[in-house]
């Protein structure tokens, strides 16, 4: 029996508007590469609007790491290229002609190919973004070999989907996906499962990694929270890490030759009608999961989770990250003396509201900030979320004041933006933290590289 | 409701850069937010927010501290009338402490925020609510016939020097209250200090020595019962006097979880060792004074419970709050019983350790880095 960690510092949120366990197919005309997805990646294009491409044809690659491209995930032609301020590329929008012609990248056993080829063959199909780095959470280095690679195989964010039904039915595809995983690593690759509600055969029986199971409160799902009490990153270390439906996608790759991104994304949210898993393939439009099925009102659309996930518009795209669309309610209204009534039906995790007297209640939440920016005047707070050996308000502070020194000592390379994500919500002072992290983290691989 | 959000819809462009009245934009925001919580809607990072937010926080410490304020008032007209060996009813009690108390709060108020209205404006700041808390707490911690002038300049030194040369709210070294009480202390001592001041027009013949000014000089026999001293029937500064109000403050703050019970524990334990310590001296009959007895004089349990848990000015680390709460607990006794000049210690012995909370919290967050560089260590040489 492998011991169980368990975390006891962090905090559920209870949202209304779980997915129910049902899979449909998404009919989606339009999907989306957004390079903001990618942090740190400066992109360059190759292809032009109007271009015929095939699932795995390239679309840009990163400037400064030249042999990472990223791939059109189905066949069609490019629809538009959006820019933003600055000419930043915002998304390259492909229209899919619904054949899912595939590039052929040729089939392969892991086990007998060289980690060279390996490597090869997951940059050029694009399936490479999906293996990631800390510390600073960007696209792995080819050229790297990781101390460690950590798979999450459930997630504790508020409405998470189920990672075991993604999987359901594609045990050989997951089981291929990690045995090439495990051949790009000399150490081990960790999948860690929650104690109880990890129940898929798919994930308790893998073969080639080391089990760990994990139970508490959010965050006990995060990549961070699993590193810390397995293997925690020193400086000059890093650790590689990948989630279960890109590993899917590798796995099919090495057994079909082919660039297949198929994978389930759940609608969540309390303003979303019927809530159900979709079945269409990475960075699809939300416009045909959401016509006809939110409630009425101002509503914010986001891609990924509540706690860290991206706004999008109603027909915006899925992020290259994310397997979840979350639908809730804008809170752009004022609220007579909203500070200073009994306030049933808020959500704090302070005792000043109600809502600890309810602990199984369920809340409709909206994005209002329920406040002004103030100084940083509580203490203690964060520490009851945080479950790491890291004091994150002397670290975020440290950030705000640019001291490199101090932000590596207190543990800048242990963390990512998401870890801060309930700091973040509880944060009486209304502070931007995940920002500032990730200004930290920016600022810190620029000193480092 | 929607009447008053379109009148102030109507004049908010006014009050907005550009406007005629732009100048009082920070005061306008104040106003308008203590109406209504705004409608500003999160846009980077966590969409949803705990409905906790400054305001909430600081009227959850002003409730905390009415219960000590309403029976400081009735003790004021109780102690007054009692000095002339009268009983009169509650209510006149408490109206005569009334009108000792409220023209403090007024001055306290009507300065302090006016000064923090006008910084926040220099500043282009919304104000911070901090001192909603600060001018509640500087009307319970002097005696109640302080000259009203005296007290105007020492809220403005406190808030100036103590707080806004710092940064404001959030970024002050020492507890802005308590500065003023210790301004008010070395500027005008025989206002702060003595056997007169702690009664409001009390009878030239009746001794109006407080429980600390007996114990100091060694007048035990004519010394309060425990009981009066627990439920405050005692002379001294307006808020101090009922460690029961005041505990049951604290119940209010640790369930809601605004304070921090480790300051709070570790303040009384400090108090209580120190106080154990010199029981076991025993060099005089001030250090044979049993410990507990500490816990219910002055204003030991009053700067427990409100002054030392501010979070601003203490230590921040979580093991940090055990060390600062328990020096302050050991040193407010100490001051008592050792130093002639200073029969209450409680005041000096918060702002002391709030010079060294940086200095704390600097020692745990240094064992810190220590373990990590470490654990990087073994690595390196494995």
């Amino acid at each position: 029996m492998p011991t169980v960690f368990s975390i006891r510092k962090g905090l559920d949120i209870r949202l209304l508007g779980d997915a129910e366990r049902t899979v449909v197919d998404l009919k989606s005309r339009l999907f989306a590469i957004k390079p903001p997805d990618f942090t740190g990646c400066f992109p360059k294009m190759l292809v032009k609007e109007g271009d015929e491409v095939k699932a795995g044809s390239p679309l840009f690659f990163d400037k400064y790491r030249e042999e990472i491209f990223f791939t059109s995930p189905v066949s069609g032609k490019i629809a538009s290229i959006r820019r933003g301020a600055k000419r930043i590329l915002l998304k390259v929008i492909i229209e899919a002609d619904g054949k899912n012609e595939s590039l052929d990248f040729g089939a392969a056993d892991p086990a007998k190919t060289e980690r060279e080829v390996i490597t090869d063959k997951l940059l050029k199909s694009g399936l490479w973004p999906a293996v990631r780095q800390r510390p600073y959470s960007i696209v792995a280095d080819p050229k790297d070999e990781p101390k460690a690679i950590f798979v999450p195989a459930f997630d504790s964010a508020p409405l998470a989907p189920d990672f075991d039904l993604m999987v359901h039915g594609h045990g050989e595809d997951f089981q291929a996906g990690l045995d090439v995983l495990s051949r790009l690593t000399s150490g081990k690759v960790y999948l860690n499962v929650h104690d109880e509600k990890t129940k898929s055969k798919v994930f308790l029986n893998a073969r080639n990694v080391e089990i760990n199971r994990f139970r508490g409160a959010h965050p006990s799902g995060n990549v961070s929270v699993h590193i810390s009490r397995l293997s925690p990153i020193n400086k000059g270390e890093i650790v590689w890490y990948v989630y279960p439906q890109d590993i899917l996608a590798i796995g099919r790759l090495f057994l079909t030759g082919k660039h297949d991104t198929t994978r389930l994304i759940a609608l969540t949210g309390s303003e979303a009608k019927h809530r159900k898993y979709f079945k269409t393939r990475a960075g699809a439009s939300i416009t045909n999961m959401v016509k006809d099925n939110v409630e009425k009102g101002d509503l914010r659309y986001i891609s990924g989770n509540v706690l860290t996930g991206d706004k999008i518009d109603k027909s915006g795209f899925v992020g290259f990250y994310h397997s979840q669309t979350t639908v809730i309610p804008e809170g752009n209204f004022y609220e007579l003396f909203g500070w200073a009534l009994p306030g049933f039906g808020k959500f704090s995790i302070s005792r000043t509201y109600p809502s600890f007297l309810y602990p199984d209640k369920k809340y409709r939440l909206d994005t209002n900030l329920h406040g002004g920016e103030r100084a940083y005047v509580m203490t203690g707070m964060f520490e009851k979320v945080f479950p790491f050996d890291i004091y994150p308000l002397q670290l975020i502070k440290a950030i705000l004041v640019e001291d490199i020194d101090l932000m590596e000592n207190l543990g800048i390379y242990e963390i990512d933006t998401e870890d801060f994500a309930l700091c973040e919500v509880i944060d009486t002072s209304k502070t931007e933290i995940q920002k500032i992290v990730r200004n930290g983290l920016a600022l810190m691989r620029k000193e480092m590289s | 409701m929607k009447a008053l959000r379109k009148f102030l819809d109507k004049q908010k462009p006014y009050f907005q850069p550009g406007g005629r009245l732009e100048k009082f934009e920070s005061t306008f925001d104040a106003f308008e937010s203590f109406l209504f919580v705004p409608d500003t809607v999160t846009h980077s990072g966590a969409h949803i927010r705990d409905a906790i937010d400054m305001k909430r926080t600081m009227s959850f410490v002003i409730m905390g501290v009415i219960p000590t304020l309403l029976f400081g008032m009735w003790n004021v007209g109780y102690q007054h009338f009692l000095s002339f060996g009268q009983h009169p009813d509650i209510l006149t009690n408490f109206l005569y402490g009334l009108g000792k108390v409220l023209p403090i709060i007024i001055v306290s108020y009507g300065v302090g925020l006016g000064l923090e209205f006008l910084f926040a404006q220099i500043r282009h700041h919304e104000v911070n609510e901090g001192y909603l808390v600060t001018g509640i707490l500087i009307p319970l911690i002097v005696p109640p016939e302080i000259p009203l002038w005296e007290l105007a300049i020492a809220i403005a030194f406190a808030v100036i020097f103590a707080k806004e040369v710092f940064g404001g709210t959030g970024m002050n070294v020492f507890n802005p209250a308590l500065t003023a009480r210790a301004f008010l202390f070395f500027a005008y001592p025989g206002n702060m200090s003595g056997e007169k001041v702690w009664i409001a027009d009390k009878l030239d013949s009746f001794s109006g020595a407080t429980p600390l000014g007996q114990a100091l000089v060694g007048n035990f026999h004519n010394f309060p019962t425990a009981h009066d001293m627990f439920f405050g029937f005692i002379p001294g500064s307006v808020g101090e006097t009922s460690t029961f109000l005041i505990l049951i403050g604290a119940l209010f703050l640790l369930i809601t979880g605004i304070a921090s019970w480790r300051i709070m524990l570790s303040v009384f334990a400090g108090g209580l060792i120190m106080g154990l310590i010199f029981n076991l001296w025993g060099a005089n009959q001030y250090m044979e004074l049993p410990a507990w007895e500490h816990m219910i004089m002055g204003g030991f349990a009053f700067g427990a419970v409100f002054m030392a848990t501010d979070p601003v000015t203490s230590a921040q680390t979580t093991r940090g709050k055990y060390y600062y709460g328990f020096l302050i607990g050991m040193l407010a006794i100490l001051i008592r019983v050792f130093n002639p000049a200073y029969p209450e210690g409680m005041m000096l012995a918060i702002l002391l350790m709030n010079v060294f909370a940086p200095l704390i919290d600097h020692i745990i967050v240094q064992s810190n880095i220590k373990k990590r560089l470490k654990r990087a260590k073994i690595v390196l040489t494995q």
